[in-house]
């Protein structure tokens, strides 16, 4: 929806109080979208905040099995840490094009993106597989049910991360610079970085407290 | 190939469970008959199933509750009937396994599928009219959330005929939830139509917030909100900050279910009074999420039927974020015998206690809102007046269930259940129905039947505390919840009090549905020509009976609180040069599109797949979602405008009907 009649905005005051900006009527779209977009990724944020609450109940109820300190490689941690960052860094290259309307530079920028997230989700996969290996299986105990589900929700949503980023190429490949597509590329953006803020919670609370 | 599903899923030699679907089922393909032979298929499809419309949203929302109210009651009947004579050596009619499924689906059918829906129907109806706004900020994700809420309705509803539904309470606590100790499909059932549900309510949540905050007309600020708009966002804020939560808890027990995993069970080192700490987290702001915009209800319609401004409008808006914030630390009190320890459980107690400051002071500033006013008795504010009355005692008694050492004694007996159904039906389904009757000439265009209204307004309330006054006795006698037998014949005449009750909220039941009928059958002489029935104070009124697809030609500027009654007290001359000054300027509204139908549809796949252990049929099911989004995302018109033209003439007619030629 459009908002074509007013944008006027008049220095009254109420209460005692100025009327401030949100009160010039709708936002524009751009504006909405984001405001909306961010409240999602709150959501998110609780649902791993649920996450991780139960993991750190469940840190040390092994039941006898493998423990933090016995099963976490702290060279795979901190190569996966980087591999993660850097891709916030030329998602960030990305959006800087998209700004630019570079498609060229877009393009580059989304291929880093993609091979530094999957190469992210390959060692995940990688240290997963050789816990399972030996024997560290989530249904082994608690602790690992709670590690398994925390890690690999993060390792789901950078998964979900790449379908769209891949989409989002084909879009912009297919329709070029339109609002909608850049509105998408916005909040993919803020997605992919998000999902950094989540792994160095989990970086910390996981791999560096859990492994004590 | 179809997992764990047989024909001996289908509960064949189960007679009371045969006649319940088949009725359903007969009804069903009945309705779908009616619809086909009428040739109304087009017409729903292309005006309702597909709509964007935030209204249109709104009606079908309320629609699916009024529904599930009758199906969600119809196990309240069988439980209270089976109370009623089951004491000693008669067992009742019920089975115990069945007794069990049937207060597990009362449970979760009335709060998720009649009361949410309700509240965020109406959310979603008069959010945006009092914002004085075109739509929501989202309109296709608008219609995403109903069908998934649709979704989990309708698998709930097939575990009726296909299988068995949960036997572990409407919260499903572990380890009793677990797969050892319930192996069947009754709480995956349970789990599935939840979870997909429930990613429709945060949807719904994350939308109106994001209307609410970003989306007012000119000149609103907060501070001119309407208490309704207020009461929403505190709600919706609740909603996106407890349902990740609900999310996260169920995915963790079904991972248990599925994976073997020990988040909640008994051995490996799990921890069951997690879930129930996790599940409160979200369950006690989940009561709040319900009653915040029945309060907002209450608000409207006292002052409106009072013809004052509300009492005390900025404190009504501190009480409600108090509770918003409030009700995020208070969950243990549902669990003060979990053994946390005196000092945990002297926090929550008086946390609490201290949540019922802010409702008190709603309560006086309806009440001040009244005294002086020229009361008008119309049906929505006997709903009002009914509530404060009932609130006040579900208050009471929830306070004293504050007090750890009463609670200690209190605790899962029946004085529990009459606190709760007396704050939900005395609050939520009193506030839904006031805003119901409310709403509904503003929906279509005609008024409710008055009289039928007060019918069913006086059973509903006379019910009430003749089904819930005596469980607090018995509950203080020792009777616990969820029996379906007991050995106590002091017990029974109690109880068949609380039956008959049940037979007067039924008679009220009935009495909305005659109502419905015969103000459809009169509606010609019961028209609203005005678009303010009411004579209402805020900007939904200010429209016409029933809106325009775009609500407002041109957007309305608000100068202060109670924008249309300022509007409306202005001089004549003055409004009607007002009309004719306005610009008309052409708008763009967004398209219906199918996306939310065809979702909700591969989620019903997806999990029932899921429930039934058929696991290509969940791929084929999320592959179609995944379809279904992209073929939205290459869309490549998404408005359509309207021309000036078409805005001056519609708005002309309602200026020319009630601002200029009408009445006040």
């Amino acid at each position: 929806m459009t908002a074509t009649t007013v944008h006027g905005h008049e220095a009254h005051t109420h209460h005692g109080m100025p009327v401030s900006d949100s009160a010039a009527g709708p936002a524009p779209k751009r504006i909405i979208i984001a405001y909306g977009f961010w409240l999602f990724l709150l959501s998110d944020i609780v649902m791993f905040s649920a996450l991780f609450a139960t993991f750190a109940v469940l840190g040390k109820a092994t039941a006898g099995g493998p423990t933090g300190a016995e099963l976490f490689d702290a060279r795979n941690v901190a190569v996966e840490t980087a591999l993660l960052l850097f891709s916030s860094f030329s998602c960030g290259m990305m959006s800087l094009a998209m700004d630019a309307r570079h498609r060229g530079t877009f393009y580059l920028g989304a291929a880093i993106t993609f091979i530094l997230g999957l190469g992210f989700l390959v060692l995940e996969m990688r240290e997963f597989a050789g816990m399972v290996a030996r024997g560290a299986t989530a249904d082994r105990s608690a602790f690992l049910s709670g590690f398994f589900t925390l890690v690999g929700c993060h390792g789901a949503h950078v998964a979900v991360g790449l379908l769209w980023l891949v989409v989002m190429v084909a879009q912009v490949a297919d329709k070029g610079w339109r609002p909608t597509v850049c509105h998408r590329l916005m909040c993919f953006s803020l997605f992919w970085h998000a999902l950094d803020i989540i792994w160095v919670a989990l970086f910390t609370i996981v791999y560096l407290m859990g492994a004590r | 190939m179809f997992g764990k599903l047989s024909w001996s899923a289908i509960p064949i030699n189960q007679p009371i469970d045969m006649i319940a679907s088949g009725l359903m089922i007969l009804a069903v393909l009945g309705m779908l008959a009616w619809v086909t032979v009428k040739g109304y298929w087009p017409y729903l499809w292309r005006e309702w199933l597909t709509s964007v419309d935030h209204k249109r949203i709104g009606v079908m929302y309320v629609v699916l509750a009024l529904v599930m109210l009758l199906r969600g009651f119809t196990d309240a009947v069988m439980m209270r009937l089976q109370q009623a004579v089951s004491v000693g050596p008669d067992a009742g009619y019920l089975p115990p396994e069945h007794y069990n499924q049937i207060f597990s689906a009362h449970g979760t059918i009335m709060i998720f599928f009649m009361a949410m829906p309700f509240v965020i129907g109406l959310m979603n109806f008069a959010v945006p009219l009092q914002l004085g706004i075109r739509d929501v900020a989202f309109p296709t994700l608008n219609s995403v959330s109903l069908w998934l809420t649709a979704s989990g309705i309708l698998l709930t509803n097939i575990s009726l005929v296909v299988g068995e539904f949960a036997r572990t309470g409407w919260l499903a606590y572990p380890p009793l939830s677990e797969l050892k100790y319930s192996p069947g499909v009754g709480v995956d059932y349970y789990l599935w139509a939840l979870q997909i549900s429930g990613v429709g309510t945060l949807l719904s949540g994350i939308n109106l917030a994001t209307t609410i905050l970003k989306m007012r007309a000119p000149g609103m600020s907060y501070m001119r909100m309407p208490v309704f708009c207020w009461t929403s966002l505190a709600s919706n804020l609740l909603i996106i900050a407890a349902f990740p939560v609900l999310t996260a808890t169920f995915a963790m027990l079904l991972l248990d279910r599925y994976l073997g995993m020990h988040f909640f069970t008994a051995d490996g080192d799990g921890n069951p009074m997690m879930y129930v700490n996790l599940i409160w987290v979200w369950g006690h702001p989940e009561v709040y999420i319900l009653i915040l915009p029945c309060f907002g209800v209450f608000s409207e319609v006292v002052s409106t039927f009072s013809g004052k401004p509300l009492f005390g409008y900025r404190s009504m808006v501190a009480a409600t974020m108090a509770i918003c914030i409030l009700s995020f630390i208070v969950w243990l009190h549902h669990f003060f015998t979990m053994g946390a320890g005196a000092n945990v459980n002297g926090f929550f107690g008086v946390m609490t206690m201290i949540i019922a400051v802010p409702t008190g002071v709603k309560v006086y500033n309806w009440l001040f809102t009244m005294y002086g006013g020229r009361v008008r008795f119309n049906v929505p504010i006997l709903w009002s007046v009914g509530f404060m009355v009932t609130f006040v005692i579900g208050g009471m008694t929830g306070v004293l269930l504050a007090v750890p050492p009463a609670d200690f004694i209190l605790h899962n007996s029946l004085f529990l259940i009459a606190h709760f159904h007396n704050v939900i039906i005395g609050g939520v389904v009193f506030g839904v129905l006031a805003g119901y009757m409310y709403w509904f000439p503003k929906a279509f265009g005609f008024t409710l039947d008055e009289g039928w209204g007060k019918v069913s307004f006086w059973c509903w309330f006379v019910g009430f505390y003749l089904a819930f006054m005596p469980l607090y006795y018995l509950g203080m006698l020792g009777m616990t919840r969820r029996l379906q037998h007991y050995d106590n014949p002091g017990w029974q005449p109690w109880l068949i009090v609380a039956a008959v009750g049940v037979a007067f909220i039924l008679a009220g039941i009935l009495a909305l549905v005659i109502q419905l009928v015969v103000s459809i059958r009169t509606r010609e002489r019961r028209r609203d020509h005005t678009g303010d029935p009411w004579h209402g104070r805020t900007l939904e009124w200010s429209t016409p009976s029933p809106p325009p697809a775009w609500n407002f030609a041109v957007l309305p500027r608000v100068e202060r609180e109670d924008a249309y009654w300022h509007m409306k007290r202005r001089a004549r001359e003055e409004r009607v040069a007002a009309a004719e000054a306005l610009a008309y300027a052409p708008i763009h509204m967004p398209l219906n599109s199918p996306t939310g139908f065809v979702t909700a549809f591969f989620a019903v796949v997806t999990g029932f797949a899921l429930i039934w252990h058929i696991w290509w049929l969940v791929i084929l099911g999320l592959v179609g979602a995944l379809i279904t989004t992209l073929v939205f995302a290459w869309r490549d018109e998404s408005e359509f405008e309207i021309a000036a033209d078409e805005l001056a003439r519609v708005d002309r007619a309602h200026h020319q009907a009630y601002w200029v030629g009408g009445t006040p």
